[in-house]
């Protein structure tokens, strides 16, 4: 092998460089997960317009129904599945409960590296 | 014969495994869609078939004109944007509804002895949320429709700023967001959403104050009663009153868009 010097000092540098985020994370523990908190007003009324875990999972996809039902079709109300009737609005209807945007919604969506353009219009309510 | 070959066990259990493949992934994709619809019934919405606006000349005051657009702007977050000295900025300037005196309302009527009255009085103007309206028609996302009811309606969401709606419309009803408009507003309704950078706006008949029953905004707030709003379809409204007792003026007409503001002369 011609240059075999360099070609192996090459790859060893090559393969260092490719596995370098694992040496730099090594012994490092896994950011913590997160832990959105529930504002007071939401702990007391105690339930969402749909069940927690769909909440969890499912929100984004809500988000947009009720956003392409109001806006594009002129509906305003949404029936949940309690029969409870909700407006459908991202900032006054989700954000009047809601109202601690940094230690609720940003806490997964920090996490997961998300970021969402609905605050760039929606008004975010104040932080206390 | 006793049952299966072999051969056809194998197609049998072949399209089996294929269908419990698929299962789960049809699930996902319609399973949950369906309950979201399922759980949605048709809300008592306000009903008409053409919202239309009657703005009365002989009554409308400079002080009506004036708290109509300052109501306006504050309930839906226009930002009031203006240079560094104070000045109007007019090519970012935005606006829902804003006064014009009678030669650029209609440059079709002006001539050189109109009225005196009529020609220093300020008008107000607005979308005019067109029968068939332009700025529809250019939209190359949808982004702004014709509802139902007769609104010219914006979709912040799908707007992508191109700004063919603001060379269709022929009544400058359009606005553009050149930055983000947050800054200039001095004071934040949490109630409706701002727009952002890069997207256009304009007047949507209080789309939302009507699904509560309430009048728009600007007409709310003339307190002579010199804007009328109701449904052009129903012959007892009372825009269609008005409009048969009186005579009426549209802004530029010759023009075929079937602009529904109108303005008594």
């Amino acid at each position: 092998m011609y240059d075999s010097g360099k070609i192996i000092v090459g790859l060893i540098i090559g393969l260092g460089l490719l596995t370098f985020p694992f040496w730099y994370n090594l012994g490092k523990a896994a950011p913590p997960t997160p832990e959105p908190k529930l504002s007071e007003k939401a702990k007391t009324i105690g339930q969402c317009i749909e069940p927690k875990a769909r909440m969890k999972t499912r929100h984004m996809q809500i988000l947009d129904q009720w956003r392409d039902n109001m806006v594009r079709q002129g509906q305003v109300l949404y029936v949940a599945w309690d029969g409870k009737q909700y407006d459908m609005s991202l900032q006054n209807t989700c954000m009047d409960c809601h109202d601690n945007k940094k230690d609720f919604c940003d806490q997964c969506h920090n996490y997961t590296a998300v970021s969402p353009f609905c605050w760039d219009c929606h008004v975010a309510p104040e932080e206390k | 014969m006793m049952g299966l070959d072999r051969r056809k066990f194998l197609k049998i259990a072949g399209v089996s495994a294929l269908g419990l493949g698929a299962k789960p992934a049809l699930d996902l994709l319609f399973g949950q869609m369906i309950e979201v619809h399922a759980q949605e019934e048709k809300p008592p919405l306000v009903k008409a078939q053409t919202w239309a606006m009657v703005v009365d000349l002989k009554k409308l005051t400079e002080e009506d004109c004036r708290r109509a657009v300052e109501a306006c702007h504050r309930e839906h977050n226009v930002p009031n944007i203006r240079r560094v000295d104070g000045s109007v900025n007019h090519k970012e300037e935005i606006k829902w509804i804003w006064t014009e005196g009678f030669e650029h309302a209609f440059p079709g009527q002006a001539f050189e002895y109109v009225n005196h009255e009529l020609e220093e009085k300020p008008l107000l103007v607005l979308c005019n949320h067109c029968t068939d309206p332009p700025c529809v028609r250019v939209c190359p996302t949808k982004a702004t429709f014709k509802r139902e009811d007769g609104i010219v309606m914006m979709d912040m969401h799908r707007c992508i700023g191109c700004r063919f709606c603001m060379a269709g419309c022929p009544y400058g009803s359009r606005s553009f967001n050149w930055g983000d408009p947050r800054p200039y507003i001095a004071k934040l309704n949490p109630g409706y959403p701002t727009r952002t950078k890069g997207v256009v706006e304009k007047c949507t008949f209080c789309f939302d104050r009507l699904s509560k029953g309430q009048h728009p905004a600007c007409v709310e707030a003339c307190e002579s009663g010199a804007l009328v709003f109701g449904d052009l379809a129903n012959p007892d409204s009372e825009v269609r009153t008005l409009l048969s007792e009186r005579y009426a003026l549209r802004r530029k007409p010759e023009l075929g868009t079937g602009p529904n503001v109108y303005y008594l002369m």
